[in-house]
Parts: structure tokens; sequence; C-alpha cells
């Protein structure tokens, strides 16, 4: 292809996006578009099934049979957008097993949010409230990212993250009106996951390599700070309701700018765990590539018996 | 059939969902694929389902103040009346398939008769189970089948689980007092009279997966009189620990 070509199809491509049409998976995109996608996709979808499990280690101790459903069906639910976003990764000319042997060697990152461990019942209400709360302020934007699959993936995703959400404040507040002995199990889950959390929203604006392009595909609607400031103000009441604290002594409201101030983030501990040094993540990426290696003699059969199947059938046929 | 009979009925079904749900919600998060893992979620799920409706069912019948998560985590081990197949751990997938192949056949045939039985709410229970659980033993029959005449190592794992298993099988069919005094009422079950069928159906799937079908002199049986095994202590010492732990409280 001519220069003269590729630069008109890079103006198409640039005219589409700023008239808010989708990028589908047959349309030219310029490479680094591509690129970028199945980054953020990919993270998106190995944090998806990390992601269960933290919680999954409370399947089998989940206090009533009511909450081990809910639980059970939790989790499945993000076993089920992991799927969606490996394919439409799909659709961008990866496959799976590569996005998984670039998570199991430490390539690909996923949300350092589960490398945290769930020690008690209430980090399973916590988790919901603030983990699935960030996430969806997080990916809320998406739904209209300029990526057709990604978006439509996220339209779904986004409905059953605050279905999640809601459960998991409902987790809280039954604690926070229960016995002390469970609301200090709610005040210890916020104390443990509340830092944590913000750290989700990603690094400040100044310290985040990818946002000005982000910005520009419609990636990013708002800046990793913005979505912060968004996600305190929103949580903050929340926390009131339930009556426990975060353990920020700086946080207050600020009538001025009409947001809470709150103090500083511990950013080398966020940097620690996404250089793999956090409490879980050797845990966590052993127990990935355990199951997937452990699972491929069951795979490996599966293909052999497809495979003996077919030719059955062509015999038949024949 | 006076009810404490009855509750005993319904717990001698309940709780092979329950303790299967259990050890299928073990797994989730470390399937061999992200297919399977959904799926085998769903089946226990599906158990789970089951479960809360015999238990509150149960609770609705008994005379003292019960809730179906009494049944459910606030028994002893020997009042636990599940099957010994459905307590065995998750060894590995061609285990955790046996296990749940010998059992769905099973499962499938009796409600299959519970819908017939007298008692409305047990016939309204068994079919909706019965639709899930034909899905379950399709599930579990197709990867028998997959296992068994896949790889000559699948072959080889798929037989060993199968050959390991079937000593659980005969209890399958035992039948208690409370099960005696169920059937005499209309109400129950005779798991007995399904046996042929079992073996039949069971037989076929090996047949056609390739399998043999395992003869034994000797079979293991007591689940159903809670005499469980070793292993059982240690599923409920997980399923239980926050009940016990922090006891009367609401969740």
């Amino acid at each position: 292809m001519s220069e003269k070509e590729v630069k008109n199809l890079e103006e198409i491509f640039e005219q589409k996006i700023a008239r808010d049409e989708k990028i589908e998976p047959k349309d030219w995109m310029p490479e680094k578009y591509r690129k970028t996608h199945i980054r953020q996709m990919s993270q998106h979808a190995h944090s998806e099934i990390v992601g269960m499990l933290p919680e999954g280690n409370w399947i089998t101790r989940a206090p009533s049979l009511r909450r081990k459903v809910a639980l059970l069906a939790k989790v499945q639910d993000e076993a089920g957008h992991g799927l969606y976003l490996y394919s439409a990764c799909e659709t961008l000319g990866v496959s799976r097993e590569e996005l998984y042997d670039q998570l199991h060697s430490g390539k690909a990152k996923y949300s350092s949010i589960f490398n945290y461990p769930t020690i008690t019942w209430a980090d399973i209400g916590a988790i919901g409230w603030l983990v699935d709360g960030a996430a969806i302020i997080n990916q809320v934007p998406l739904c209209s990212t300029s990526y057709g699959p990604y978006a439509r993936a996220m339209v779904r995703v986004c409905k059953e993250e605050s279905f999640h959400q809601r459960q998991g404040y409902e987790i809280m507040l039954t604690l926070c009106r229960g016995t002390e002995e469970q609301k200090q199990m709610a005040q210890d889950a916020l104390n443990r996951w509340w830092w944590p959390a913000l750290m989700m929203l990603g690094p400040t604006d100044d310290a985040s390599v990818h946002t000005a392009q982000s910005m520009k595909w419609k990636l990013k609607r708002k800046t990793n700070d913005e979505l912060r400031q968004q996600f305190i103000d929103q949580t903050i009441p929340q926390a009131d309701i339930l009556g426990i604290t975060v353990p920020d002594p700086d946080l207050k409201w600020n009538e001025e700018t009409g947001h809470y101030d709150f103090g500083e983030i511990n950013w080398d501990e966020f940097w620690q765990v996404v250089k793999g040094q956090g409490p879980c993540n050797k845990e966590r990426l052993e127990t990935r590539v355990n199951a997937w290696e452990g699972g491929a003699w069951v795979r490996d059969a599966a293909m052999a018996y497809a495979e003996k199947q077919a030719a059955k059938k062509v015999q038949k046929a024949s | 059939m006076n009810k404490e009979n009855l509750i005993k009925y319904i717990l001698g079904i309940a709780d092979n969902s329950l303790i299967l749900g259990q050890r299928l919600g073990e797994l989730t998060g470390h399937g061999p694929s992200l297919e399977v893992d959904i799926a085998l979620t769903n089946i226990s799920l599906d158990l789970f389902g089951q479960v809360r409706s015999y238990f509150q069912y149960a609770a609705q019948i008994s005379e003292e103040e019960k809730t179906e998560d009494d049944f459910a985590f606030l028994r002893t081990e020997r009042e636990y009346v599940n099957v010994l197949l459905v307590e065995q751990t998750n060894k590995d997938f061609a285990y955790v398939i046996g296990r749940q192949f010998l059992f769905d056949h099973f499962h499938f045939l009796l409600l299959n008769e519970l819908q017939k039985s007298k008692d409305e709410t047990l016939v309204a229970i068994a079919k909706k189970s019965l639709k899930e659980v034909s899905y379950h033993k399709r599930f579990s029959s197709d990867w028998v089948k997959r296992l068994g005449d896949g790889t000559e190592e699948s072959k080889q794992k798929m037989q060993t689980a199968i050959n390991d298993l079937w000593r659980f099988t005969e209890e399958l069919f035992e039948t208690t007092e409370a099960d005696q005094e169920a059937i005499e009422a209309g109400i129950g079950v005779n798991v007995t009279a399904l046996k042929d069928t079992y073996l039949a159906n069971v037989s076929e799937v090996l047949t056609e997966a390739t399998l043999e079908k395992p003869e034994l002199q000797f079979f293991q049986s007591g689940g159903k009189k809670g005499i469980h095994s070793e292993q059982m202590g240690y599923l409920l010492s997980d399923m239980q620990f926050m009940q016990r732990t922090y006891p009367g409280m609401k969740w």
C-alpha cells in the first residue's frame, strides 16, 4: 500500500472516531490502535479470571445458603466476563492461548487489587462495594468506546457489575446492622480495601503514560484523577450510611470545590504490587498456571475426541 | 407419614445435592477451561437451588423453629445422610466427572419418579430440578465419552476414576427406614427398583466411551446412616466455619 493510501485510510479512521462511529473488526485500523486494544482488553479479561480467585476462596465458607448461591453466581459472572473479553480480543487476531501465555509468563498485567488477600467474610462485601464500585467507574465510559466488540461487551459487563456492587453493599449493610463483632469485621475490611480501591483508578494523571492517546480513541473519557474523585465523592456518603469510616485522617468535605479532599496515596505500595511484590501475586499466578497446565490433558482429550467424531462423520458420508 | 420422618426423607434427598454442590464449589476458578469452569459452577448453583427448596420445605414442616441454614450448617457430621459417593474429593478432573456422572444418572431417575409423589411440594421441586439434572446428566455423560474416547492418558484416568468410584454406587439403591415409610405413604421413591435401569444407562455410556464397567464384589456404604468418609469432616469444617464461629448471627 502506498503512503498516500495509508494516509487516506488513517483519515477515514480518524473521521469515524470523531463522528462517534464504531470501529469493527474488519475495518482498517492503525497497528497501534489494535495493539493498545489487545493490551487493555486482555488486561481486563485477565483481571476477571484472576479476580475469581480471591472471591472463590469464600464459596465453600459462605455463611448462609443465600450468600453461597449469590457468590457462586457472582464468580461465575466474572468467568463469563473473561470469556466475552477474550473473545473480543480474538476479533483483533490474538488467541486466548497466546493471551494466557502472556498472563502466565508475567508479561501481561491484571488489576493489582486481586493481589490482596480475602481473609474475612466482610472482604466479600468490601470487594463488591468498593472494588466493583471502582471498576464500574472505570468501565461505564467504555460502553461508548470506539471499538465495537469492546463497547458491546462492556454494556453487559457493566450491568452485571452494578448488580454485584449492590450485592456487596448489601453484605456490608447487613454486617453493620448486626452485632458489634460483625460491624468490626466490616470496618476492618474497609480499612484494608480502601486505599487499594483508590489505586484501582490508576496512577495520577502526571504519571499515567497512556492517558493522552486513550482519550483520543475514546478508550478513556475522563482522566484517572477525575475518576478517582468521582469514586470518592460517591462512596463516602455510602460509608456514612453504613456507619463506618474510611481510614484517611485527611478526608474532609471541601465546600469550595464541592468535592472531598483526601490524603496522599501510597504510590510506592501501588508500584510494588504492580511489579509482582504484593501479598498474593505469587499465589494468584501459580493458581492460574496450575489450573491451565493441570487441565492440559483434559483439553487434549476433548480435541482428540472431536477429531475422532469428525472423522467418523466423514467416513459415514463417503 | 409423621413430620419427623418426612423431614428425614427430605434430608436423604437434599443432602446429596448439598454435599455435591459444596464439592463443586471448591472448583470455581480452577477449571481446565473457562467454559468448563462456568458449567461446573452452574451445576453447583442448580444443586444449591434445589437444596434451598428442600430445606425450606423441611423448615416449614418442622415443629421446631428452624431455617434452611440450620439444616445446612448446624448438624453434626453423623446427622448428614448423603451417600458416600458425593462427598468424594476432587482428586482430578476425571474423578469430578466420574462422580458427577455416577450421581447424575441416579439423580435423574430418582427425580423422574419423585414427580409421581403424593406430596405436592416434592412434586414441584422434582419437576423443576429434573430439567436441571437432565442437563447435568448430558454434561457429565458427554465428558465421560470425551475422556474415555479421547487420548490414551485421558482414557486411563477416566477408567481409574470409574473403577475407584464404582464401589460407592451400590449405596444409591439402599433404602433407609425413612425411605421405607415414605414409599408406603406413597410419597417416597423405591430406589432399589431403579437399579437395573441405572446400570443399563450407565453401561451404555461407558460402552460408547470405550470404557469397561467394573465388576466388583464388595461395595462401600454408610453415608445414608451418617457414617461418612474421613474427608467429610474437612468439608464440613469449611462449610460450617462461619455459623460455628459466630453463632446466631444474621448474614
